[in-house]
């Protein structure tokens, strides 16, 4: 298996796409049920685009493509996600 | 920038450099200012963006390496024999240029100045640019949070940042610093050159209350430092990594 880096390296990515940071979302993964922020999942870079996988089981939790002009965004493995919020009444 | 704030959505911008200092011979620091700068959070990073005169463009990500609330943004490239980027930034850009960048990105690899306890830095190599910026935070910040940075570099000249660290160390008992040489090491040091160890590592100790572990380098010097703390007993949960990998960039 080719080397990963961390969920950190999804959080440029994904914050083309979303208006929070992601990689401090927490996620359960759909195969073995951990819990974790996405900063820790595992990120392989060297596929057509960026694939992360749940550190626990290995099986991928998200895949993200890019082309010039739009963004294809697979959350296969994602029960749910978690976000942090700022409470409501706060600017 | 608070935690929980709603960001807008991450555009790239224009920085200018304003400076470049050499911190070894294959590794420079560029500052940059950049308009509008929203602040940053220590241990974030910036995606850095080339394009050439005929419209190829590649990308890469890059550690801040100055504390928030300065007036300029710092990264420190190290060049890589094979980079498609950092061999430019490493070595070409110069004082005017201007560079496409985005950010603050990530909210995971981030030491706050508001925790207290103890925090133990793992520095391989380039690795130390996002950890400089949390020593150089604890020190603009006046935090009394006990800081311990253990830093592999291949041989003395190649260490980031030496002097700087050097006088943090000396003039503060509450930041801990430790060398491994992994090639060679300085005339005199006591010890062999070699890899980091569990001894080195915890210095012989059970994980203190509250330890907040950072390690940042190259994938295979993270999986090692990570593997002997939780080896010895660190807990898991407690210890946040950054790998960064052959395509060139920080994390």
């Amino acid at each position: 298996m080719t080397t990963h880096l961390d969920g950190n390296a999804l959080a440029g990515a994904l914050r083309e796409l979303f208006t929070v940071d992601i990689t401090t979302a927490t996620g359960q993964c759909v195969s073995c049920g951990t819990t974790g922020a996405m900063g820790q999942t595992h990120v392989y870079m060297d596929a057509p685009g960026l694939v992360a996988r749940c550190p626990a089981c290995g099986e991928v939790v998200l895949r993200l493509t890019r082309s010039a002009d739009r963004a294809w965004l697979d959350l296969r493995g994602i029960t749910c996600l978690q976000v942090q919020l700022p409470a409501s009444g706060e600017t | 920038m608070a935690r929980t704030a709603v960001l807008g959505r991450l555009t790239w911008q224009v920085a200018t450099v304003t400076a470049v200092r050499v911190q070894t011979p294959t590794a420079r620091t560029i500052v940059l200012n950049v308009p509008g700068w929203p602040g940053h959070r220590a241990g974030q990073h910036v995606d850095v963006k080339l394009t050439a005169p005929d419209g190829y463009s590649a990308q890469r990500s890059y550690s801040i390496a100055s504390p928030p609330g300065a007036t300029t943004l710092e990264l420190t490239v190290q060049r890589l024999a094979d980079g498609e980027v950092s061999p430019y930034l490493a070595d070409v850009l110069e004082p005017g240029d201007q560079l496409e960048l985005r950010g603050p990105i990530g909210g995971w690899f981030v030491w706050e100045p508001t925790s207290p306890g103890p925090v133990l830095l793992v520095a391989g190599g380039s690795g130390v640019v996002p950890l400089m910026a949390m020593i150089r935070t604890r020190a603009r910040t006046g935090s009394r949070a006990p800081f311990r940075l253990i830093y592999s570099v291949r041989e003395p000249d190649t260490a980031l940042y030496a002097g700087e660290l050097a006088g943090l160390a000396a003039a503060d008992a509450g930041l801990d610093l430790t060398y491994v040489y992994t090639r060679s090491t300085p005339l005199g040091w006591p010890l062999p050159a070699g890899r980091i160890n569990t001894d080195i590592l915890t210095a012989g100790q059970a994980a203190p209350p509250g330890l907040a572990v950072f390690v940042c380098g190259p994938t295979g010097f993270v999986e090692a430092a990570a593997d002997l703390l939780v080896d010895a007993g660190y807990d898991a949960q407690t210890i946040k990594t950054e790998r960064f990998g052959p395509s060139g960039g920080q994390p």
